[in-house]
């Protein structure tokens, strides 16, 4: 029988007061002080793909002026990517549930995260200051000369405040690569593991390798930018296009970042809630090691159209279609763990039918860019825009929300409402189909990204974009709404609401200040769902 | 409704056809793949549905073959598009021997066309029915990036070296052209139209343009910049001799070889001192801000019509239009 | 259950006394230092990340311009480098004693073999700032105010660039290290380590090694390009 009460002493109400908060090195609190600000940064970045949408429903481009249109893209690029896709799993649900999961007390450096909260809010500001002092417009791959010559905005306080949350984003990598490696429970080997710690230490490895690069690289860029320093200047006979290689070398595996936590969400909540094993457990754990040191080896896929030779460019599309295979292998486990499971239709699940939706569509269009006769017309286009967006959004956003429905009772000890959770799942699927599939014809017909005004045959399927961008707004709101609401009046959850494995649900929601009142011992692997006595409520 | 919404771009080119066909078949083939794995989810999640969430499922970990299974034939098909979307792509970046070219430059926010005997058109850019058309070009300030989606085809525009595009147009009419690199404030406004034309109106059209050839504008330049004075014919001068040397191979004074391409013609005139053909001293100065982009090309376009040491006509001459 | 807080204090007491040093999330010492350890090991990993964008930079220019790369260099000051250098390697001596007599349990040793290890780690960055100062004087600072008189200038100028990136970041570590090399000082000094726990002196001489190893590679990358061939003439 579960508890019906909140427990009386959580991590939540054992200090009061801001500065409690501010000064804490509670891995749980500081997973909730990153919520805040990324839900901010969330909320910023919504709002500017707004403006973008808008102006984008009539051709002419009358809504803002070119640059304006300029800088919404711009800052929604930078806003979404750095500050929201990056640390959304990893430093939201990662620290907040990932120490919980192998039964540790805390990370291993406990002050070493609260710095990189700190680190990542003063890089956010940087960012912030760039905004109000009127925007940057390079977009967000920053691609010399534009960055370093020729525009007139901003462009140093964002590279400034990207170098920064760079450094964020390496010590939190750093930072659960030794607490995956030394804080873990007795018992708890490697292979005994949720997937999900998995997925957060392939995660930690790409963090720690390839940022750095794109932290030295802006770093170029705004040397050369601010003092004048030739790296990347053609008048000098430097290279534009190295810019482009360093920058990529990041920025590809950064897509990994994003999605291979999602990818590990998605492995624990399907268990959950098939009440069994995830089939082949460890073929899924060493897909996420894979995907992340041969999303290395893919970065200059993005420059196929940018004078590299044509041989290296065969070599590049080569390994884009090898590391698509330990994503299709993900995908076919996570659909043979639901046969002859018990399914439980509860919100999350909705959340990772969803994702497996979404993903595959954005997968599988990875195919089409990754070969290079039908890149050389894609590149660039719409095409682009929704396969990323159906990677990002349809995955990594659909993954993230998949997960925090599953741990927010954990995480706040009370219940969301099921049937509004799953309403918002549909909406916010329905929503996103309706935005960006149009854009995969769009790009098919040669609409080129980043366009403010567009010829007349496009609209219709821009119209059609837009209304789904506001479908779209209205799941999200709909998600706002209903967590505040059980924030106050949810129902008590108890400690394990929906009898999952994993040592998370053994402890009191929300969990004690240092997690668990003995030392957990594992016995057995992460899903044994089936050798379990489900107890009848 | 659905009528007014278009699907699918215009064929124009030779190129089209290949490239539809290559997105045609990829579509079915993860089309299959999508349809099977979302039937499977649906089916599974309605068949093992447990309203209660009380139940167990079934006690299965894994299976090695279904493992290596799903692993090898995603490769294996995978592998069959990387070689088909490969052949594609080196007929999309392999010109034939034979080209119409087109000198290009982009710069912000406008492309400017040179056709070789002196007609130039800012954002439109007309081309004969049916002969194989290259249009080489680059950037004067920051990158940009030529497509034409009718025909499939696109490069970037990089200040400091030559990109190019081919197609053959296939059928009369007005296609898009766009700037597909982000290039700040009016990129979307970089844009133009390709005019496919019969090869007789072509022909008149060109002759409508008027102006010098590129080949006899380079040799005025060649005059007016003073080169002439060093790059004798003779191969006495300062410098080497030029006539015939397009497309050979040189030896460098650092004993590396070289072929005498647009890349290194146009290094040659903006950083002489670079690659120093074996033999010269470091000489000639540097003709940066002295020659514009659209200069480069025309003494490239000159040094190419040069006939090789010993052949008297000089076809630049001939081609002077009247 | 959830009122298991005040017993959980008790549940990890073995007994003993614990260490001072020792964190509440760890159980022992030894976990804790192997933890910092590994931490410090997987730092340096993204250190060398770092400065690799700038080399992967260094690399490709030197293939394009392997003449404007021996003409840059030979602007370089070899013997300022070179005694650079040497002061370098002689501090990455006086700290590796300095974590012997840390482990060792010798608080004075300890002391001062910190102290002369700062003393190198500063006189590396004045010679440093010298050479700075000359390329001042000469307009070798890339920018607007560039001059440089040569076959390859302009090249010339983005050597410099990633001369003035790469030295300009390991200075930058230099003045990191020696101020934790400072606090490290400081705690030595209040007889905070002992043979049983000097896990900062470690760490900090991993670091202090790592920095030394950089401009290692630095020094010839930069200094010394083909110095032998243009010596020849």
């Amino acid at each position: 029988m579960t508890t019906t009460v909140l427990p009386r002493v959580t991590y939540i109400n054992v200090k009061h007061g801001v500065a409690s908060w501010l000064l804490t090195k509670d891995h749980k609190r500081i997973g909730i002080m990153y919520m805040i600000v990324v839900s901010f940064a969330f909320l910023l970045g919504g709002l500017f793909a707004a403006g973008v949408r808008i102006e984008l429903t009539t051709p002419q481009g009358d809504f803002v002026s070119s640059d304006t249109y300029n800088r919404l893209f711009t800052m929604h690029g930078i806003f979404m990517v750095f500050f929201v896709l990056v640390p959304v799993v990893p430093a939201i649900l990662g620290n907040f549930v990932m120490p919980l999961m192998i039964g540790a007390k805390d990370v291993a450096f406990p002050k070493l995260n609260l710095m990189s909260w700190y680190v990542f809010v003063i890089g956010f500001c940087f960012t912030l200051y760039a905004l109000v002092s009127g925007g940057v417009d390079t977009g967000w791959t920053f691609y010399t000369p534009y960055s370093s010559n020729a525009s007139n905005t901003n462009v140093l306080p964002v590279g400034i405040g990207i170098f920064i949350t760079g450094f964020s984003s390496i010590l939190t990598g750093l930072n659960f690569m030794v607490t995956i490696h030394r804080m873990r429970a007795p018992g708890l080997t490697w292979f005994r593991l949720p997937l999900f710690v998995w997925a957060i230490y392939a995660t930690s490895l790409v963090m720690i390798l390839a940022t750095p690069v794109i932290a030295i690289t802006v770093g170029m860029m705004a040397l050369e930018r601010a003092l004048g320093f030739g790296i990347f200047d053609p008048r000098l006979g430097g290279d534009p296009v190295l810019f482009q290689h360093l920058f990529w070398f990041y920025s590809h595996p950064a897509v990994y970042i994003m999605i291979l936590p999602p990818m590990g969400i998605i492995s624990e909540v399907i268990a959950c809630f098939s009440r069994k094993n995830v089939f082949g457990y460890s073929f899924v754990a060493f897909s996420s090691l894979a995907i992340a040191i041969f999303g290395f080896l893919v970065w200059a896929h993005h420059l196929f159209v940018a004078g590299i030779s044509p041989y290296s460019a065969m070599v590049f599309s080569f390994l884009s279609f090898a590391v698509a295979i330990p994503s299709a292998v993900k995908v076919f486990n996570w659909t043979a763990t639901l046969y002859q499971g018990a399914i439980w239709w509860k919100a999350p699940m909705m959340w990772v039918f969803g994702f497996m939706g979404l993903f595959l569509i954005g997968g599988l269009t990875g195919i089409f860019l990754a070969s290079l006769g039908l890149d050389i017309h894609l590149h660039d286009t719409y095409f682009v825009v929704a396969h990323f967006h159906y990677i990002m959004v349809g995955g990594a956003i659909m993954g993230f929300f998949a997960g925090l429905h599953f741990w927010w009772p954990k995480m706040t000890g009370r219940m969301f409402s099921d049937s509004m959770a799953t309403l918002a799942a549909l909406l916010v699927f329905v929503g996103f189909n309706l935005t960006f599939f149009p854009q995969f014809i769009l790009g098919y017909l040669g609409m080129p990204r980043r366009y403010h005004a567009y010829s007349e045959e496009f609209q219709v399927l821009n119209v059609l974009s837009s209304a789904g961008a506001s479908i779209l707004g209205v799941g999200y709101a709909l998600i706002a709404s209903y967590l505040l609401y059980s924030l106050f009046r949810g129902a008590p959850a108890g400690a394990n609401p929906w009898l999952a494995t994993g040592l998370e649900w053994t402890t009191q929601s929300p969990p004690l200040p240092e997690n668990f009142a003995v030392q957990p011992v594992v016995n057995e692997g992460a899903y044994e769902y089936s050798k379990r006595e489900i107890k009848v409520a | 409704m659905l009528e007014g919404i278009p699907l699918f771009p215009e064929q124009a080119s030779n190129l089209a056809p290949e490239v539809d066909n290559l997105y045609f078949g990829i579509t079915a083939i993860t089309a299959f793949f999508a349809i099977l794995v979302v039937v499977l989810i649906i089916v599974f999640a309605i068949k093992y549905r447990d309203k209660t969430g009380q139940k167990v499922g079934a006690p299965i970990t894994g299976s090695i073959p279904l493992e290596v299974g799903w692993s090898i034939i995603p490769f294996i098909i995978s592998m069959g598009i990387f070689v088909w979307a490969t052949i594609v792509f080196f007929h999309l970046v392999r010109a034939p021997e034979q080209t119409l070219e087109i000198y290009s430059t982009g710069k912000r926010w406008m492309w400017r066309f040179q056709h070789l005997d002196g007609a130039s058109e800012i954002n439109t850019l007309h081309v004969p029915l049916g002969r194989p058309v290259k249009v080489i070009f680059t950037s004067e300030d920051v990158l940009h990036s030529l497509f034409i989606p009718a025909f499939r085809v696109k490069a970037d525009a990089i200040p400091g070296r030559y990109s190019s595009i081919w197609f053959t147009a296939t059928k009369t009419g007005e296609y898009h052209l766009f700037c597909t690199e982000y290039c700040g404030t009016k990129h979307s406004g970089m844009i133009g139209t390709v005019t496919v034309m019969e090869p007789g109106d072509y022909q008149s059209w060109l002759s409508g343009g008027g102006g010098m050839s590129m080949a006899s504008r380079g040799e005025q330049l060649f005059q007016q910049l003073g080169c002439v004075g060093c790059h004798l014919d003779n191969g006495s001068g300062r410098g080497p001799a030029l006539a015939g040397k397009y497309g050979m191979q040189e030896t460098l004074a650092n004993g590396t070889t070289v072929t005498v391409d647009d890349t290194y013609i146009r290094e040659s005139i903006l950083t002489p001192q670079m690659k120093l053909v074996a033999g010269y001293g470091p000489v000639m100065p540097t003709f940066q801000g002295l020659v514009n982009e659209e200069g480069v090309m025309s003494l490239i376009e000159y040094i190419k019509t040069l006939p090789p040491a010993g052949q008297a006509a000089a076809p630049a001459q001939a081609q002077v239009t009247p | 259950m959830p009122n298991g807080v005040g017993a959980h204090a008790d549940a990890h007491g073995h007994g003993h006394a614990h260490h001072p040093a020792l964190q509440h999330h760890f159980e022992t010492l030894e976990q804790q230092h192997e933890a910092s350890t590994l931490g410090m090991w997987v730092f340096l990993v993204t250190e060398v990340m770092f400065f690799g964008g700038l080399l992967m930079a260094y690399l490709l220019y030197r293939v394009w311009y392997p003449e404007a790369w021996s003409e840059g260099s030979l602007e370089l000051d070899i013997l300022l480098g070179g005694f650079n250098t040497v002061v370098l390697i002689g501090s990455s001596l006086t700290m590796a004693l300095a974590v012997r007599s840390a482990q060792t349990g010798m608080h004075k040793a300890t002391v001062r073999w910190l102290i002369l290890t700062i003393i190198l780690g500063l006189t590396f960055l004045v010679v440093k700032a010298f050479e700075y100062e000359h390329k001042w004087a000469l307009n070798h600072i890339p920018g607007p105010n560039f001059q440089f008189e040569g076959p390859h200038a302009r090249q010339v100028e983005i050597f410099l660039s990633l001369y003035f990136g790469l030295t300009g970041l390991h200075a930058l570590h230099m003045v990191v290290g020696v101020s934790i090399l400072g606090v490290i000082t400081w705690m030595a000094h209040k007889k905070r380590f002992s043979p049983e726990w000097s896990t900062p002196v470690e760490l900090s001489g991993l670091y202090w090694h790592f920095v030394d190893i950089v401009w290692i590679f630095l020094f010839p990358l930069l200094y010394l390009v083909d110095r032998a061939g243009q010596g020849g003439g």
